[in-house]
């Protein structure tokens, strides 16, 4: 097990030095004070996440931890690095398999997986997109193994969010330990909302010079709602829902109390399926009718690109590696976790015979939901599950239970090594941007994997240090 | 700014005035109902439902009519659309839903109204704890208006915000002077004449005027001084006349080409009581007078939804 804090003899390591000498000093009682305020500071400015499914009232606090996860810059400049490229190819990915498709010819991947895939948009075939790029936002998820090296273990180019938890997360940490940002020099992720900003406004297909950018929610009971209020507010653009929205002569235009008025850069955080009544779901009243056909038109951009599903889905993700090489003719930076396709026979075979020493998620799932975790599941949920790869293999990837890195985090009773993974944020306008850091998101429950806010998952600050 | 973000500011802000009324309008009958006799006190029961246009769902939930009923109903039934704990709840999921186009200072207010509102839980809330709890929902009230009034960016938001205090402030200085009037002073014949004082003096408190009428007035109460006070007076920050004056200040500041039906009524309406006359206004009866008054102030209220904020509708 590697430890973020500690070496395996007990000592801190060198960028976590100064930390561990600041927490030995402080009383158990001070920082129990310090949780306390922390807590009640984001309950009174309301930084909450609803939970679907959960009875008892929908607005929930996630659980911030005050101990920070620390990455020093030499680590950072790989990751960043790896991030760009892997992007980077991601981008080109998407750009070729709704164009010429170079990639399905030579073979690299399977034609039938992607064009047959579900998130793979026709209406998109053959539509430009400002600078190529599809994935104007994505969310890298990164973990680190029993011997310290970083994998990525998934690719978030739909939706991601989390961002606005690590603004939020270094906006607590300065004000609950100044003195602590007086001992290390902390790289700064505030001109986030700046550099997304300006990201957006790289895709308006208007040549203004203040193009109209605004971010798309669903709504007030979405559960990630706080994050697009947050955003739009940081960005200075409106916040809107689908009725403030309409099309007319083939541009996209928004209801104000002054008028009308032409939008040109749309960051929506809505799925695909649900923009547009009239070319997806037809039951959708959280999308704008005819919102496609301007899109296609050329008329407004969306961010993230309609049809990016497709990028990043776990049946996917054992090819980026692949991607890379084939696009950029480079050697990928950061690693795939290794990765079973049930789909194939033999891979098939073999994780029936391991199950309870591996994890299977399903393809299409997300949030921690659908997966299986062999060493912590019991009998019965293997044999329940063994039922259910059995009846749809092709719905399955698994992977090796990794031994994710720990870092000391407040319990119930003081403090105890916690499983945690990063979500860095990349973004990509007129060239690929990221801040230094991340959402380091921590499972609470002990020897638990899952890190997911909807299962019991806290964050923590990120501090990439120089 | 967004159509539905004006609505939402509008509302929030109607919301929380109501409530402060509605508060006013409890407080003041509790009073009463001390000092009332037996003939009208049920009068005096039944003019809160009457001002808030509630007695029939009173009487779908309850039989008969007593003072703790009538505080829970109008103070802290969550069933009751118009009862002061709907209205902060409602003033509050207002807010939430625009939370980043107001100040966090004004959020976190309505919010802490919100959360502190458990506090008053409907068992106890009766005799001198309801005054407590009259008192809080006033003083939340004032605070969430002086926040904003001391926060937030002079714009639409703010223009909005003061349409729904002030249209929701005439209409129920309006009712409350209707429906008090009514009760107090059932015969043309007795304006002029001295009257209950203690049941004036109530009226006048309800809608913070005690003192402002003495200052004024330094008389005995008489109805068609308060009548002026509350209709005419610009100067009296609840009065029909200083609600109004608000309003035009703010539909003028509010930008933009729409049509103008809204600005052109509440000039004239602004202009009606500017040069407005008391004994003028007797001479065709007060009730019809403010009969008419409501259903302006309903029209300007509805003029405004349709050429600003209505359009997402």
């Amino acid at each position: 097990m590697y430890d973020e804090m500690h070496q395996p003899n007990g000592q801190a390591r060198a960028h976590y030095e100064a930390l561990a000498q600041w927490l030995d000093s402080m009383s158990p009682a001070v920082l129990e004070e310090k949780r306390r305020e922390a807590d009640l500071l984001f309950h009174r400015v309301g930084i909450t996440f609803a939970v679907y499914g959960d009875a008892e009232g929908t607005e929930r606090l996630i659980p911030f931890d005050t101990i920070p996860r620390i990455i020093p810059d030499s680590e950072w400049q790989i990751l960043s690095r790896g991030l760009k490229q892997r992007v980077t190819a991601l981008n080109r990915f998407l750009h070729d398999i709704y164009h010429g498709q170079a990639i399905l010819h030579a073979g690299v991947i399977p034609a039938e997986h992607v064009l047959t895939h579900e998130a793979y948009q026709v209406a998109m075939i053959g539509v430009d997109v400002p600078n190529q790029v599809y994935c104007h936002i994505a969310g890298i998820d990164i973990v680190r193994d029993g011997s310290g090296e970083y994998y990525v273990l998934e690719d978030n180019l739909r939706t991601p969010s989390g961002v606005s938890y690590m603004l939020e997360n270094r906006r607590m940490m300065m004000r609950l330990f100044p003195e602590l940002f007086e001992r290390y020099n902390v790289c700064p992720v505030e001109h986030y909302p700046q550099l997304l900003l300006e990201a957006l406004r790289a895709c308006s297909p208007r040549g203004v010079r203040d193009p109209l950018v605004v971010v798309l929610t669903p709504g007030q009971y979405n559960s990630a709602y706080f994050e697009h209020a947050f955003l739009a507010q940081q960005m200075g653009v409106e916040l809107v829902e689908a009725v403030d929205l309409f099309v007319k002569d083939g541009h996209i235009y928004m209801h104000t109390t002054g008028g009308h008025q032409r939008v040109d850069v749309i960051y929506r955080r809505i799925d695909d399926a649900f923009l547009d009544p009239l070319a997806f779901r037809e039951d959708s009243t959280l999308g704008v009718p005819g919102l496609l056909a301007c899109y296609r038109a050329g008329n407004v951009a969306i961010a993230n690109a309609i049809g990016t599903g497709v990028a990043d889905d776990k049946s996917t993700y054992p090819y980026v590696p692949e991607m890379i090489r084939f696009y950029l003719g480079e050697e990928p930076i950061l690693h795939n976790v290794p990765t079973w396709q049930l789909r194939k026979p033999e891979d098939l075979r073999y994780v029936l015979d391991h199950l309870p020493e591996l994890v299977v998620k399903e393809v299409q799932g997300s949030g921690g939901y659908g997966m299986l975790i062999g060493p912590a599941a019991t009998r019965a949920q293997i044999d329940a599950f063994r039922s259910r790869i059995e009846a749809n293999p092709t719905n399955y990837i698994a992977q090796p239970t990794l031994a994710l890195s720990t870092c000391p985090t407040f319990v119930e009773r003081g403090i105890a090594p916690r499983h945690l993974d990063l979500r860095p944020f990349v973004l990509c306008g007129r060239d690929v941007k990221l801040v230094p850091g991340g959402l380091t998101r921590v499972a609470l429950n002990q020897g638990s994997l899952v890190v997911n806010s909807s299962q019991g998952g806290g964050t923590k600050d990120t501090w990439v240090i120089t | 700014m967004l159509s539905r973000v004006g609505d939402r500011i509008y509302w929030m802000s109607r919301y929380m005035e109501r409530a402060e009324n509605m508060a006013r309008i409890l407080g003041v009958t509790s009073h009463v109902i001390l000092c009332s006799t037996p003939e009208t006190q049920e009068q005096n029961l039944l003019a809160p439902l009457t001002i808030t246009g509630s007695t029939r769902a009173y009487f779908e939930r309850h039989k008969t009519i007593s003072l703790p009923a009538l505080i829970d109903f109008l103070g802290l039934d969550p069933e009751n659309p118009s009862s002061i704990y709907t209205c902060v709840k409602d003033a509050r999921d207002n807010a939430h839903a625009v939370r980043w186009q107001v100040t966090s200072e004004m959020w976190e207010t309505l919010n802490t109204t919100w959360l502190e509102m458990p506090s008053f839980a409907r068992e106890l809330v009766n005799g001198p704890d309801a005054t407590r709890f009259f008192d809080w929902v006033k003083e939340r009230s004032h605070l969430f208006r002086g926040v904003t009034y001391g926060t937030i960016m002079r714009g639409e938001a703010f223009n909005f915000s003061r349409l729904g205090t002030f249209i929701e402030r005439a209409d129920a200085t309006a009712r409350i002077l209707d429906v008090k009037y009514h009760i107090l002073l059932p015969r043309v014949e007795d304006v002029g004449g001295a009257l209950d004082y203690y049941q004036w003096a109530a009226l006048l408190k309800s809608v913070s005027s005690f003192e402002t009428y003495r200052t004024i007035y330094r008389d005995q109460i008489l109805p068609i001084n308060v009548a002026e006070l509350l209709i005419l007076d610009r100067r009296m920050p609840r009065s029909l006349a200083a609600c109004l004056e608000q309003i035009d200040q703010a539909l003028s500041r509010v930008e933009g080409q729409n049509d103008h039906t809204a600005r052109r009524l509440s000039a004239e309406l602004q202009a009606r009581l500017v040069h407005g006359d008391i004994e003028e206004i007797f001479r065709g009866g007060l009730h019809e007078y403010l009969t008419d008054f409501l259903d302006d102030i309903g029209e300007l209220g509805q003029r405004i939804q349709r050429a600003y904020l209505g359009s997402s509708l």
